[in-house]
């Protein structure tokens, strides 16, 4: 089905109907990584994590056995899962909570044991009703079954679980913001240092935060062993991973395909999988990994779909979301409705971003709407260079977040990509794709 | 700054500078020099780097970045650059942004003028705004509270405010709301920010946004002047800036004090200037001829005294003449009516506190603790009031600290205070059971008791404090806050308990809390029976002071209580009230009434009407705060300025004036011309007060006070840099101002005196624990009586009916209702609900109040409030020299 051949890892359940209860799950390999795990050290564990060399699949790209390598030993420490998602064209763990539920539960359980942590959070964002639903029956199902608890199938290791509902805040899903509002705070994103949850983290205790995608990779890597993992992939960028495509392509929806080994035109173009632009158009641009990225061209299509090397060529994969653009798209309407976005979502505490986000939303509103001034273009984009001074990559910030630096991305991508398209909405007085 | 080993080097802008690890960007940046623009950052409170305006370079390996200054510590060889193109650009963005949503109603808003916004868009800030859309608007002000209004256009999120309210108050009344750019302070549906201490958020908000309603449009900041004085509201003796415009007082703001106040105010001390235009200020002088008071010279006023003492003098002897009062005077004021009373007239029938105090050598004769003392405490006892009510600013002190666990605080009160929920252990109280109590504690610590065993306490309490407080051994960083927790009884049940805890914690130190404005000065100026000035015993001092001032009274005098007596018994003939008001104030009011009708003179000397002026006879004008100058101690025994602002009104005269030309008129000379000469001949005799050169307790540049007794000619002066943003709306440049950019620190000083040398205890001893009567009677009157089967708690709040408060239009709406705060289960089995309303009867009265259940009253125990009702709760009381009332409670 895909470009190159593998058996499928986190998406392998998710066609299955009533994959999300624990009937099916069991029937389908399910809790036997997690027994597996159990008969093992935790420190084995977490040495086949690392040998896997499994990237965090939540945006930052950080691998997951060097984080729980950092966790700061303490007799309380705690795992929290991060399922908020709401970047906007991000929505494979959307999939993953509602198809397939208790796999997030067992890659938590696994990921816990090899921590060393006995409390666990899932925090699931709210506005998945059907996802939180399933994750909740689930977690049920779970410990009825004796896989969470008090001494899980008699290994002596216990864990509980508890499953917290967003309440509506993108911010919520950086890590420390998350960890504010799971401890019944404002969604406020810490300020550093300290620099890693993995020291101070949740109630002050080291934490380690990952993504559900993340976690929901660790019972095939437990079966499979850390090297089957690496050895698909190439280089840092090991192993497959889930793509929510989006945009004007024929065939929008979430893939897995094996990382580096496949490129953008692979996932954009391939019949199995994005199936090309709709009506045949062209091209124009794409997000390679979520708005808070900056765009491609045509030029980067057959860049291989690497960690590394998109952030050599100046974006990165972030949250695994690709979106397409073809050429009857405003590049100007598309980046001020991302800024939108972030101008609706930053949380309020970096005069930079409260205010830039707003003040570049506007902006940009106006251009789009024909009331544009010469001046504004390069106003919109100093106004982003005091957000990101240089408006290089990766960004430099004056806030304490990197919602604040994310802001410029699109921006920046549209005025160095289609400045032309600036200046004819400007001297036009409207927009000729409306 | 003694050099330590592990101090780290940093450049600030190419400069090498010492500093500790640890310590943030910005503070050492402005030890050397350098002030780095802010606007969320307020040294007083924790960092939270939001504002951006204090982004500096910094190095590091991977190059230089832009870090929040008041956020990063620095680290060892750590260059910063604080003017670098990159931060330039970064600053000139942060303003650029902060513009953007602002209204710029400058001429039209109160901190125009001194408004950090403005001045740091001045010199950091672009010229002008691209923004050409329009800005967020919001409907404005809207009054958070009686005395604070919110511009929310103006507002530029800094969350100090909302950190004032949360970490420092511990009231998270205000707290912002919404996202992004549509982020606004807010209160909470239906709740206003009725704090105690709202008026500080005005303060520190660095612009516009938060107003204190009795000061918008009251004045431009360029109009102002200002001198630095103290408040003298309660006994904490905060400092502050008395800033006037056209002659008028128009705000109060707080001076930060390392010592005192840390620049934080109560908001009856901010704003309690506002009794001084009240319509109930008094005047001229008067005499009551045939019922009426009539309005007659000074001179007229004078000698009609004068006459009416001698005469008594001469008929009956100097015992028939009494002074009550004294706490609202100046030290200076104090010392000169000591004198009248104890030289001239020869009677040490002197009272500063109104029987609801503490006996004198029990507040001057225990090792004292300083506010810094207290909060450097690892473990902390406070016995009696609820400190937030009677000692402000201390409350304030010591919360955070008890919150974030440095300080392990032990508390026994009648009710739930502001701290019972951060105490290690909260130990109910009731009249007649506090040295039992006391004990109890001791004893289990000890071991020799168990613990509250037939003293109907829970256990559990008894052991958590004794945790808390650790052994008897060590003890030296134990601090042991105490006040009169109930204002009808007598004190002996507590000065058993205080003396329990001196003798079993040898080491720790000890805070009596005496609410009334300068009850210190007025006690260490010997307004008390049986002292002199200076901290000295009239038996200890008699020689001593007959040598200095010709006469000394030949037996110790008569308390304010025994003097009601003796006038309702016509045997006092003359009474003289000093800045008191015995009708409301007193805890016996029945006896008050009849002692003032009885007695056959009242010589009413105050400022503003009250209660008891209906009795007086002679009315004798003095001035205000701020319109009068002198000294203050506070209940560390730290003494600082009280300074003068504008001038009096009407024909009132300082106290001081008033005592001199009296004696003047009695045929005395105090030999006082001026101030000075009063404070030259204190700091000569007064033995505690010896050596403190006059002119130095007059120096409003000595900030921290001078701590009594001095031991030193030396003084430091120690005020920092100031910070613009501290010290927000402060004028004075010299002392405050610090320029922008970069600036001349004002060189701590050390000032002395070579020739004016301290001779303590040369001639006599101060006031020591040996003075302290320990013949207390230790069998407190506990029986019930009849049906009556509750022990009556009268509680003391910050607004009460009391003149100052009363007279203000924004205090009125802060006096609370009567409460009748009761433990759940008496509650229940006397079919008492909470919010039900409830009758009190106790000896002759009944009042009513509304039923506030509480935990921590002692099941034996029912606590009213003083003096918030048209309901006197004393009337329930019998007389005040019992130490335990008992009354019932129905529906
Ligand atoms: C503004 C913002 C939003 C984010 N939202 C999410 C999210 O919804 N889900 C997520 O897993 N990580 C999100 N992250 C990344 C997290 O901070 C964090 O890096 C991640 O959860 C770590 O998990 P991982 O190491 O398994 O990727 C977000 C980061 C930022 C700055
Ligand atoms: S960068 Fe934006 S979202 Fe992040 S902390 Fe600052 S204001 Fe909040
Ligand atoms: S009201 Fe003032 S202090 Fe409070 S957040 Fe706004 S600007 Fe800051
Ligand atoms: S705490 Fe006391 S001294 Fe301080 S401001 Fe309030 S009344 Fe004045
Ligand atoms: S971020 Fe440092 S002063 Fe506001």
């Amino acid at each position: 089905m895909a470009v190159t051949s593998f058996d499928p890892i986190v998406s392998k359940r998710l066609r299955i109907p009533n994959s999300h209860t624990l009937e099916v799950y069991l029937s389908n390999d399910g809790y036997v990584g997690l027994k597996k795990a159990l008969s093992m050290n935790p420190e084995d564990v977490a040495s086949e994590v690392m040998t896997a060399s499994l990237l965090g699949r939540g945006g930052a790209g950080f691998p997951a056995g060097r984080k729980w390598a950092m966790l700061k030993n303490d007799l309380v420490k705690y795992l929290v899962i991060n399922g908020d998602e709401s970047e906007p064209a991000t929505f494979k763990d959307h999939e993953l909570v509602e198809k397939d539920p208790h796999q997030i539960i067992e890659g938590t359980i696994i990921a816990a044991y090899a921590l060393g942590v006995t409390q666990a959070f899932i925090f699931c964002r709210g506005e998945f009703a059907l996802g939180f639903e399933r994750l909740q029956s689930a977690l049920n199902e779970a410990y009825e079954y004796g896989a969470l608890g008090r001494d899980i199938f008699g290994s002596g290791f216990s864990l509980d679980m508890v499953i917290h509902p967003g309440a509506g805040a993108y911010i919520c899903g950086e890590e420390t913001a998350l960890l504010e509002s799971l401890e019944g705070k404002r969604g406020y994103p810490r300020i550093k240092p300290p620099f890693f949850p993995a020291v101070i983290g949740l109630y002050g205790k080291p934490t380690v935060v990952n993504n559900m995608e993340t976690v929901s990779n660790l019972p095939w890597i437990v079966i499979n062993g850390g090297a089957a993992f690496a050895a698909l992939g190439e280089g840092s960028s090991a192993g497959t991973r889930l793509f929510a495509l989006s945009g004007h392509v024929n065939r929008p929806g979430w893939y897995e395909i094996e990382m580096a080994k496949t490129t953008f035109r692979d996932l954009i173009e391939h019949p199995d999988l994005g199936g090309g632009i709709r009506m045949g158009r062209s091209l124009k641009a794409f997000i390679p990994g979520g708005v808070s990225a900056p765009w491609f061209g045509p030029n980067e299509m057959d860049m291989p779909l690497s960690q590394d090397a998109v952030a050599q060529a100046g974006s990165m994969l972030g949250s695994g979301s690709v979106v397409v653009m073809d050429e009857t798209t405003c590049p100007v309407r598309a980046a001020w409705r991302i800024t939108k976005f972030f101008s609706r979502e930053s949380c309020g505490q970096c005069t930079p971003c409260r205010e830039g986000s707003g003040w570049i939303e506007r902006t940009m509103r106006r251009i789009e709407l024909g009331a544009g001034r010469m001046e504004d273009i390069d106003l919109v984009l100093d106004a982003c260079d005091n957000i990101s001074p240089g408006l290089s990559w990766p960004p430099k910030q004056t806030t304490i977040c990197v919602l604040g630096p994310s802001i410029p991305s699109s921006v920046n991508s549209a005025i160095t990509m289609f400045r032309d398209d600036f200046v004819a909405h400007i001297k036009d007085g409207k927009c000729n794709y409306a | 700054m003694p050099e330590s080993n592990d101090k780290i080097t940093v450049t600030v802008d190419g400069n090498e500078v010492r500093a500790d690890p640890g310590e943030l960007i910005i503070e050492v940046a402005e030890r050397a020099g350098v002030f780095v623009p802010r606007f969320c950052y307020h040294p007083r409170m924790k960092p939270v780097g939001m504002c951006r305006m204090c982004l500096v370079e910094v190095s590091s390996p991977r190059g230089p970045s832009l870090q929040p200054a008041c956020f990063v510590p620095v680290a060892d060889g750590m260059e910063i650059s604080t003017e670098s193109q990159s931060v330039q650009k970064a600053q000139n963005g942060v303003l650029e942004y902060l513009l953007l949503n602002h209204p710029l109603d400058c001429p039209v808003c109160d901190k125009g003028g001194e408004c950090p916004l403005q001045d740091q868009t001045l010199a950091y800030g672009p010229g002008e705004s691209r923004q050409v859309e329009e800005k967020r608007h919001f409907a404005k002000p809207i009054p958070i509270s009686t005395l604070v209004e919110l511009d929310r256009e103006r507002c530029i999120q800094c969350s100090r405010c909302t950190r004032f309210a949360n970490e420092i108050a511990g009231e998270a009344l205000i707290d912002f709301f919404g996202r992004g750019e549509d982020t606004e302070v807010a209160i909470f549906p239906g709740k206003p920010f009725d704090s105690y201490f709202a008026g500080n958020t005005v303060q520190i908000c660095p612009v516009g946004a938060l107003t204190a309603t009795p000061y918008r449009f009251k004045a431009r900041p360029w109009d102002l002047e200002q001198v630095e004085s103290t408040c003298t509201l309660c006994s904490v003796g905060c400092r502050i800036a008395v800033q006037s415009s056209a002659n008028e007082v128009v705000r109060h703001l707080g001076i930060d004090i390392e010592s005192v106040n840390h620049s934080w105010l109560c908001d009856k001390g901010r704003f309690g200037y506002l009794a001084m235009r009240s319509e109930t200020r008094i005047l001229e002088p008067s005499l009551r001829e045939n019922g009426e008071l009539v309005e007659v010279s000074w001179t007229d006023a004078l000698e009609k005294a004068a006459a009416l003492i001698s005469e008594a003098k001469l008929v009956h002897g100097p015992q028939a003449i009494g002074f009550i009062g004294g706490a609202r005077l100046t030290n200076e004021s104090a010392y000169a009516w000591t004198k009248v009373a104890k030289a001239v007239v020869a009677t040490d029938n002197t009272d500063a506190q109104l029987g609801d105090g503490m006996p004198a050598e029990l507040v001057l004769g225990l090792p004292r603790a300083t506010i810094s003392d207290a909060c450097k405490a690892k473990k902390l006892i406070v016995i009696g009031e609820d400190l937030k009510e009677v000692a402000p600013v201390l409350f304030l002190r010591l919360r955070p600290l008890i919150e974030e666990g440095k300080i392990d605080l032990v508390e026994f009160s009648t009710h739930e205070t502001s701290l019972s929920k951060l105490a290690k252990a909260s130990i109910p109280l009731v009249p007649g059971e506090i040295g039992t109590r006391v004990r109890a504690l001791i004893g289990f610590i000890k071991g020799t008791k168990d613990a509250g065993e037939g003293i109907g306490i829970d256990v559990q309490e008894i052991k958590n404090a004794s945790q808390a407080l650790g052994s008897l051994e060590d003890n030296s960083d134990l601090v042991v806050i105490f006040s009169n927790s109930s204002a009808i009884e007598n004190t002996q049940d507590l000065q058993a308990g205080i003396l329990a805890l001196e003798e079993s914690f040898k080491n720790a130190k000890f805070m009596p809390v005496l609410r009334r404005s300068n009850i210190f000065g007025a006690l260490d100026m010997g307004l008390s029976p049986n002292l002199l000035p200076g901290r000295v015993t009239l038996s200890g001092a008699k020689e001593y002071y007959k040598k200095q001032w010709g006469s000394v009274p030949e037996k110790s005098g008569m308390s304010a209580l025994e003097m009601l007596k003796a006038a309702s018994e016509s045997k006092l003939k003359v009474l003289v009230l000093l800045g008191c008001d015995p009708i409301s104030d007193f805890p016996d009011s029945k006896l008050a009434k009849d002692a003032l009708l009885k007695v056959d003179t009242v010589i009413f000397v105050d400022s503003l009407a009250n209660s008891s002026l209906d009795y007086a006879d002679i009315v004798l004008p003095a001035s205000m705060d701020s319109e009068r100058e002198g000294s203050f101690t506070n209940l560390e025994g730290r003494i600082s300025r009280i300074s003068k602002k504008v001038s009096a009104l009407g024909s009132s005269w300082p106290d001081w004036a008033i005592a001199s030309e009296l004696a003047d008129a009695l045929g005395e000379d105090l030999g006082f011309g001026s101030l000075d000469d009063i404070a030259k001949e204190i700091a000569r005799l007064a033995p505690a007060y010896q050596g403190l050169r006059s002119t130095l307790s007059l120096r409003s540049e000595v900030d921290e006070g001078i701590l009594l007794p001095v031991t030193s000619t030396k003084v430091e002066i120690k005020r920092k840099q100031g910070d613009p943003m501290v010290h927000l709306g402060l004028i004075s440049v010299e002392h405050q101002g610090a320029p922008l950019k970069s600036g001349a620190s004002n060189e701590p000083g050390v000032y002395s005196d070579e020739k004016q040398k301290p001779e303590i205890g040369s001639t006599v001893s101060l006031i020591s624990k040996s003075d302290i009567k320990s013949d207390i009677n230790l069998e407190p009157e506990t029986e019930a009586s009849g049906a009556k089967s509750l022990r009556l708690v009268v509680t003391r709040r910050l607004f009460d009916r009391g003149t100052q408060i009363y007279n203000s239009p924004f205090f009125r709406e802060l006096i609370s209702e009567q409460e009748v705060r009761i433990h759940p289960e008496t509650a229940s089995s006397l079919g008492i609900d909470n919010g039900g309303k409830v009758s009190i009867s106790g000896e002759s009265k009944k009042v009513s109040g509304l039923v506030v259940l509480d935990n921590r009253v002692d099941q034996s125990g029912v606590v009213l409030t003083w003096n918030v009702s048209e309901e006197d709760v004393r009337l329930l009381a019998s007389d005040s020299e019992k130490s335990a009332h008992w009354v019932e409670v129905e529906n």
